[in-house]
């Protein structure tokens, strides 16, 4: 069972990541790859990762979801009505790809991997949280601190207004003039 | 403890749900003619009203499907049919009394995730017909998720947290005595706003909106119609029926059994929503989402505190 | 299924991406060479805790540092295209590439 589990998310995994950069619409492109990442969810359940498959998969869907609004927003032909090529020096990325793929495979078969050692824990949610809160702390809280400079840096990047749009030349307004009011009584 | 379930719940789950999905499109199909056209008569006239959601999918059955032009129908098909998969999986590991399909050691995660395939579903569902005002739907609905999601993932964690467990069954035993609903109103106040939003339904209907021709379905005909607006109600139901294990104390209640309690709890749920869209204006969706961000959200972290600091002095 | 497999799968996935990765002008196709990249890596990651040392946590810690990474190249890579096309009308590598003379 399980088996053939594995081989039809592993087809269906290699299959959507081809497709991505053959399709013309970028929704299709965008909708391929969030297939192919739903089966490395699935696969991650498979190897008994329950917790961080399903997670895979929850923070993929929404990731997609708002990928594909930037790809209409972004590629000059996002439906693909008009199929047109948007690629360069494809000869010589197939053959960087075919050597670093021959490469791994070799150092995959190649290599003498270490027998299993120990056992899984029967929680392991259980234990990707203790040690995350307790030995790991030091990474979540550098994962934490990445991802609120993202935030800050994404806000900064992104946004064309300042506070002098805002508040005025002189910060003096009282209320901020925003192109649109916000909920909570602005 | 939850018990196993033989297979054949896998089939009677969806016909549960459907049951349940009629059942409350009925009574809001009642209360909507009773606004429109008076009280009912007789009650010959009420049972017509009520099955007229029914009536509706028989004609999308037999009609004439619509296309529009250069439509991408695969997408479209996907997106319509996603809808309700989505709804279906999500309630794998819903429990009716003390028993469900599956009780999956992160079923409240795994239930998160499911719902999160509507955002693909709906985006694709507005995308795929080349239709100018169902792509609007669908841009909507992803923007009302960015909303609803933040606060909607702290209040769930927040009963995960008052129960110490991510399984759902577990959640309900820590409910034996005490309902979480009582020591975290808040929320259970943002679940039951997250779970309208995610149906797109009631004071958040936009995506599907009169003003854009209905939205993400506009397009939609024939069973793809009926699949995505029919997923929709699935959507509410599987919604208002996780808030009963999340907060209501699940299968817990003197006198009648585990599953009535369930049912009972779940139709109260459902009947609130269901009043409340006549009593609540539509919110659009950006100043739902500064509400969400700038006042729910915070107000979430600190309910998530107090369960923390309450669950580390037990 | 043995280690092998799964770290081959993930080798393909890797592969595939890097070839978007290099090949797509857009640098919106390009960042999903890169999630596909990171896809490859997170099963890696599984398939070598599950196979060599499924005791230690330090596995699972490396899928949440890559989906973490994964989150973030997505937000800052869409922000940089967003002030890319604001300032240039931007939206391929080659023209961001002409941006330096």
């Amino acid at each position: 069972m399980d088996v053939a589990v594995f081989w039809v998310l592993a087809v269906l995994a290699v299959a959507g990541a081809v497709m991505v950069f053959r399709f013309d619409s970028m929704a299709r492109a965008t909708f391929s790859l969030l297939a192919s990442l739903l089966c490395v969810g699935g696969l991650v359940v498979l190897l008994g990762l329950d917790y961080l498959g399903i997670v895979i998969v929850l923070m993929m869907t929404i990731e997609m979801a708002i990928m594909a609004v930037f790809m209409v927003m972004y590629m000059m032909n996002p439906a693909g009505l008009m199929p047109m090529t948007m690629i360069h020096n494809k000869k010589g990325a197939a053959v960087v790809c075919g050597l670093v793929f021959a490469l791994l495979a070799a150092g995959i078969l190649l290599a003498p991997w270490p027998a299993r050692r120990g056992k899984a824990p029967a929680d392991p949610t259980m234990e990707l949280g203790m040690s995350l809160m307790g030995p790991q702390m030091l990474t979540m809280m550098t994962l934490g601190m990445a991802l609120f400079a993202t935030i800050v840096a994404t806000v900064v990047l992104a946004t064309r207004r300042g506070r002098y749009d805002r508040f005025g030349d002189d910060l003096r307004a009282r209320r901020a003039d925003d192109p649109v009011r916000g909920g909570v009584g602005r | 403890m939850v018990e196993r379930t033989p297979l054949w719940a896998v089939f009677v789950l969806p016909a549960l749900l459907v049951g349940a999905a009629l059942v409350t499109a009925g009574f809001d199909a009642v209360l909507a003619a009773g606004a429109r056209r008076g009280r009912p008569g007789s009650l010959r006239e009420t049972a017509v009203r009520a099955v007229e959601p029914g009536r509706q999918v028989l004609r999308h059955l037999v009609q004439q499907p619509r296309r529009t032009r250069a439509s991408d129908l695969p997408l479209a098909r996907i997106g319509a049919g996603l809808l309700p998969v989505a709804a279906v999986l999500a309630a794998v590991v819903l429990p009716l009394g003390f028993r469900s399909v599956s009780d999956l050691p992160e079923g409240i995660v795994w239930f998160n995730a499911m719902e999160a395939l509507a955002w693909a579903a709906v985006w694709l569902a507005g995308w795929g017909p080349n239709s100018t005002l169902s792509l609007i739907g669908g841009y909507r609905f992803l923007a009302q998720g960015l909303a609803y999601e933040l606060p909607h993932m702290l209040a769930i964690t927040t009963a995960a947290l008052g129960a110490e467990s991510l399984r759902v069954g577990e959640v309900v035993d820590a409910q034996a005595g005490l309902w979480f609903v009582v020591w975290m109103p808040v929320a259970f106040v943002i679940y039951l706003l997250s779970a309208m939003a995610m149906a797109f339904w009631g004071p958040f209907d936009q995506p599907a909106g009169r003003d854009v021709a209905g939205g993400a379905g506009a397009e939609l005909s024939g069973a793809d119609r009926v699949l995505f607006l029919g997923g929709r109600w699935l959507l509410l139901v599987v919604a208002a029926a996780f808030s009963v294990p999340l907060f209501l104390g699940g299968g817990h209640g003197p006198l009648l059994p585990g599953w009535a309690w369930t049912v009972l709890k779940t139709a109260a749920v459902l009947a609130f929503l269901v009043g409340v869209r006549r009593a609540i204006p539509t919110v659009r969706m950006e100043r739902y989402l500064e509400l969400a961000w700038v006042v729910l959200t915070p107000l979430a972290i600190v309910q998530a505190l107090v369960v923390a600091v309450v669950v580390l002095n037990r | 299924m043995t280690l092998e497999l799964f770290l081959l799968l993930a080798a393909a996935l890797f592969c595939v991406g890097l070839f978007g990765a290099l090949t797509q002008q857009s640098i919106v196709m390009l960042m999903m060479g890169l999630e596909l990249m990171l896809g490859g890596v997170i099963l890696a990651a599984a398939a070598a805790w599950h196979y060599i040392a499924p005791a230690a946590s330090e596995g699972q810690v490396l899928i949440v540092v890559a989906v973490t990474a994964m989150a973030l190249e997505m937000a800052i890579g869409f922000a940089v295209v967003t002030a890319l096309f604001r300032s240039r009308e931007i939206d391929m590598t080659d023209m961001a590439a002409e941006l330096k003379e």
